[in-house]
């Protein structure tokens, strides 16, 4: 079984991870812009775009794994606008990279006023995008592919409705099949996938979903524009725990060509909507 | 709406497969709200929203489905 890991934060893991990932059948991970456990400098930002776009695709490569990752500012440090402003005037040579899909983790943390304003910010950089690249990309790309964090715990519903809110207030100009809203759970996961955007299902120890959970939310609304992560980072987290929710998938008897779209298929079919993404989803010719 | 898969599984069989977690995450939650109240100064807690959420969350726990999960999700969301 192949993997293809849709969220993971790869610059915070070890070489002993890659070897795990690969190990265990994953060829191409993608990497969100997050926060580094500390508040950035906007020079650390270009420093970590860098890491992003230079560096990390080399190390995943010794391990026979494609790297693609976002770049933005993260909603944590949105707080602050004049370094959002400095941050967001460096990105666009940066999406401009060979490994850069589109533009994220943005969202909200704590859904506060700035917050929303760098969101907006981000997502009219987004559509920008695109127009500055129309000659190389299809007269139907309206914007950059964009992915998009939901806050935690108690803040997720709120988070998730003025998300959804501020995306509807765009129009026409955002198409929904380029937008993947992540870390849904049961109380998000209908209204998102209801809106017609891609929904991401992270799961954590402790927090967000079980293995066991997202099955049941796979089951119950649709396996289609669903992608499975584990988000591992610096914190608490697992990426293996991906692999666990295909096995607990596995163990209730559902078919592998299911488990083939959501654990490999599914993330292609979005990521490969930029032309940069290489792996193609692929059919079981036996079982 | 995407279509939904429907779960391979009879009942009988689902039960048989969970039944143990079940039972060991039961005893974990009451096991916790045991020693919660053998920890020291267990008053100052005895308002505290958290445990009311949990409380609330028994009661979901209680009702009949179905989306049990969703609705003390939206328990403990602020509004």
């Amino acid at each position: 079984m192949f993997f293809i890991d849709p969220h993971i934060h790869m610059v915070s893991r070890t070489t002993a991870d890659y070897e795990m990932l690969a190990l265990s059948g994953v060829v191409a991970v993608s990497e969100p812009a997050f926060w580094a456990g500390f508040d950035r400098s906007p020079a650390g930002f270009v420093d970590y775009f860098r890491q992003l776009t230079e560096f990390e695709p080399v190390r995943a490569a010794q391990f026979g794994i494609d790297h693609y990752c976002w770049i933005c500012l993260n909603p944590k440090e949105a707080e602050d606008l004049g370094k959002a402003r400095e941050v967001l005037a460096e990105m666009p040579r940066f999406l401009d990279q060979p490994n850069v899909l589109g533009i994220g983790e943005i969202g909200l943390n704590k859904n506060t006023a700035n917050e929303v304003k760098v969101f907006q910010q981000h997502v009219q950089m987004a559509i920008d995008a695109a127009r500055r690249q129309t000659a190389g990309a299809s007269p139907a790309m309206r914007h950059a592919l964009i992915l998009i964090h939901t806050p935690h715990l108690q803040d997720k519903l709120k988070g998730t409705r003025l998300i959804l809110e501020m995306l509807k207030d765009f129009g026409n100009a955002i198409d929904p099949g380029r937008v993947l809203i992540d870390h849904v759970e049961e109380h998000t996961i209908g209204l998102v996938k209801e809106a017609g955007y891609w929904a991401g299902m992270t799961i954590y120890p402790i927090s967000k979903a079980t293995p066991q959970r997202a099955v049941d939310m796979m089951e119950m609304y649709g396996p289609e524009r669903l992608c499975v992560n584990a988000a591992a980072d610096w914190g608490v987290s697992d990426p293996l725990n991906t692999h666990r929710t295909m096995q607990e998938a596995r163990r209730r008897g559902h078919p592998l060509p299911v488990l083939l779209d959501v654990f490999y298929n599914n993330p292609a079919r979005f990521f490969g909507q930029n032309p940069r993404f290489k792996p193609k989803p692929m059919r079981m010719a036996t079982l | 709406m995407a279509a939904t898969i429907t779960h391979p599984r009879p009942a009988s069989e689902t039960l048989d497969i969970y039944f143990l977690e079940m039972r060991a995450k039961l005893l974990e939650i009451g096991a916790t709200l045991d020693r919660i109240d053998r920890s020291a100064r267990p008053e100052e807690v005895v308002a505290d929203p958290r445990l009311a959420f949990i409380r609330e969350a028994l009661a979901v726990l209680q009702s009949a489905g179905p989306e049990r999960a969703r609705r003390i999700e939206e328990l403990y969301s602020l509004q």
